[in-house]
């Protein structure tokens, strides 16, 4: 029992840390980045290469995917959604869907479709005990990073400048403009963020899971998704709840009830809340003008 | 003669575009033009014109993004799947049967389409869309742990394993969990994916020129204005949303009923974004722009063989450009002023 609340959270966590990304990206550029899932993905392989053929330390290969993640968020977003700023986001939505498209295949011809096993970064740290449950490493540290990214967000958001001017832009970015606030460096600086934490997110989530393919990343993605939709999107402290909820329902399904039906579970329970709810757990009400 | 309307034109245009595309195809498959692998997609590309054109009547006229299509297709293609193997005895004619279990899929993606309708378009926008995506998620992770199996007493079913279906000695498994259904008997023929796709359009092109087509379209433009004047909202995009699911499952049931297996998986997310992507690269809430686009979104893949491993990276190059040199006003400018620098000169000469 509470190794598997144990085992949720930290799966949990993981969801989260990608709802971040996600629930940032629709705040502040108002559009669904369905290529997030697959940034985990090249996050994961980044550091795989780097700890397996560089034979780089952990620390190193983490900061490494996190670079790389964090450059390709920002070209993603110059190359592919920046000339689609005042398009119609159904249109947004499905040039996503083709980075995503893009993102997989080209990992596809580099990597070739056999998983990789990814090695587990954070096994010989250590190991608690709490009561007969033991709590590997992989989900200390997984639990640990959430907590840490979740206060450094906050007070980036509440504190700092370039914070203060992404919750204006997600607000209004018309009048964040006649703010002088440079909406497009703003847009740049959430999708890097988003990227780099979906980086570490890809390397916890491959020490926790350790089989790497071109499409590791799409149900973790959706379910993250899921998550940031579940707390209330685009609210950074909803994601967070959001995942880790998910994360601990979809473990309990397992363990409960069936593991075949575990999705549906978890599925069918955002519907739930989505019913009672319509905003999410923690989201903003919505006024309608007439 | 008396004058048509501009609507019923353009609805008289569609058909015969589906009825010459429909000559072409078979001339050039019977002139061996097209290859094995193409003429074995001309039943598929059907199907998903069908999909593009049903999705088309959510998105585009009801407009609400629904990102769990291919869920009503998979209830169509294992119900309709089904239905024919039930069936196979008792109709021993084909085509009678091929149109029977499409009928059922219809039906049964219907009543999912109903169950799934009712709390879902309670929600609106990016909400809605998820919730369309959990539904489609919730089907294929039940259709994933589904047997269903028939003996002389007729049907069984069980969400447990094959051997829970407590059949007599000489039953048959039609569906097999993960494994999907097998051994079906191939009905589909590319005639009746077109008789499909006419019938399809003939229900939207009625249906959107009607008093509740003018309903939901009004709906989609202003709710509360619509639900002012006394349009009940919900009565109206249920229409919607269950007609596009029906259409769905028939398409799905003849997509299924085309191949010997077909596995739940194939009908996943991916799936669904397909669709939603001929939708939008043929423009939303254009018919023969939907039609248009999957079938060359369909063949594209084939046709890019000869870039072999790079084809689907193609494939995503084009979609991004696509969208970007649709949706930008730099570069849409930039390419009708190219035009008018080609038309120029001509005009001149003319004069």
């Amino acid at each position: 029992m509470v190794s598997y609340l144990i085992n949720g959270i930290s799966l949990g966590a993981i969801y989260a840390i990608i709802a971040l990304g996600y629930t940032m990206v629709y705040g502040i550029a108002k559009m669904l980045n369905f290529a997030h899932g697959d940034v985990i993905m090249v996050g994961g392989y980044m550091a795989y290469c780097s700890v397996s053929y560089l034979g780089w330390s952990p620390a190193a290969a983490v900061i490494f995917a996190m670079a790389v993640c964090t450059i390709l968020g920002i070209t993603i977003e110059k190359l592919a959604y920046k000339p689609l700023r005042d398009a119609s986001s159904l249109a947004v939505l499905i040039t996503a869907i083709g980075v995503s498209y893009f993102l997989q295949n080209a990992a596809l011809l580099i990597f070739s479709s056999n998983p990789k096993v990814f090695p587990n970064l954070f096994s010989d740290m250590f190991t608690i005990k709490v009561g007969e449950a033991t709590v590997t490493s992989v989900a200390v540290v997984t639990i640990l990073s959430c907590i840490i990214i979740m206060v450094a967000l906050t007070l980036f958001t509440s504190k700092t400048k370039m914070g203060k001017a992404m919750r204006a832009v997600s607000e209004d970015r018309g009048a964040a403009t006649l703010m002088g606030i440079n909406v497009n460096s703003t847009i740049s600086v959430t999708f890097a963020i988003g990227s780099g934490l979906a980086a570490i997110a890809g390397v916890l989530l491959c020490s926790a899971y350790p089989t790497l393919m071109p499409t590791t990343g799409a149900m973790p993605g959706i379910k993250a998704f899921t998550a940031a939709v579940f707390g209330g999107i685009g609210s950074i402290p909803g994601a967070m709840l959001g995942g880790i909820l998910l994360g601990v329902i979809e473990i309990f399904a397992k363990a409960y009830i069936s593991t075949q039906l575990s999705d549906a579970i978890v599925f069918a329970v955002l519907i739930i809340v989505l019913i009672v709810k319509p905003t999410g757990l923690l989201g903003k009400k919505l006024t309608e003008k007439v | 003669m008396k004058k048509l309307s501009k609507n019923t034109l353009n609805g008289f245009i569609n058909y015969a575009l589906v009825v010459v595309l429909f000559i072409v195809f078979q001339i050039l498959a019977s002139a061996k033009v097209l290859n094995n692998s193409m003429t074995g997609l001309l039943i598929p590309i059907c199907c998903y014109v069908v999909m593009a054109l049903s999705l088309n009547l959510v998105v585009g006229f009801s407009g609400e993004l629904s990102l769990g299509h291919a869920g009503f297709m998979s209830v169509g293609a294992f119900g309709g799947v089904v239905m024919s193997t039930y069936l196979s005895n008792a109709i021993t004619i084909a085509p009678l049967r091929l149109v029977v279990a499409v009928m059922f899929g219809a039906l049964f993606a219907a009543a999912a389409g109903v169950l799934i309708g009712v709390p879902v378009l309670r929600l609106r926008g990016d909400y809605l869309a998820i919730v369309t995506l959990a539904f489609g998620e919730i089907i294929k992770n039940i259709m994933n742990c589904m047997y269903i199996g028939r003996d002389s007493k007729g049907l069984h079913f069980s969400l447990t394993d094959e051997a829970s279906l407590n059949m007599e000695a000489g039953g048959v498994t039609i569906v097999n969990g993960p494994m999907g259904a097998l051994k079906i008997a191939k009905i589909s023929t590319f005639a009746s994916g077109i008789v499909l796709i006419l019938i399809t359009l003939f229900i939207i092109q009625n249906l959107v020129n009607s008093r509740a087509g003018r309903a939901i379209a009004g709906i989609r433009d202003n709710r509360i204005a619509a639900e002012a004047c006394g349009v009940p909202i919900t009565k109206y995009k249920l229409m919607a949303f269950v007609t596009s699911a029906a259409m769905a499952g028939a398409a799905g049931a003849l997509y299924g009923l085309n191949y010997s297996t077909i596995v739940p998986k194939k009908f996943d997310f991916n799936t669904s974004i397909l669709i939603l992507v001929f939708v939008v690269l043929g423009g939303i809430g254009n018919l023969r722009g939907s039609i248009i686009a999957a079938i060359v979104l369909t063949a594209l893949p084939e046709a890019l063989r000869q870039f072999q491993d790079y084809r689907m990276l193609v494939y995503a190059i084009v979609l991004i450009l696509v969208m970007i040199l649709t949706n930008n006003e730099k570069a849409a400018s930039f390419i009708s002023g190219m035009v008018k620098k080609i038309k120029a000169p001509k005009k001149e000469a003319k004069a």
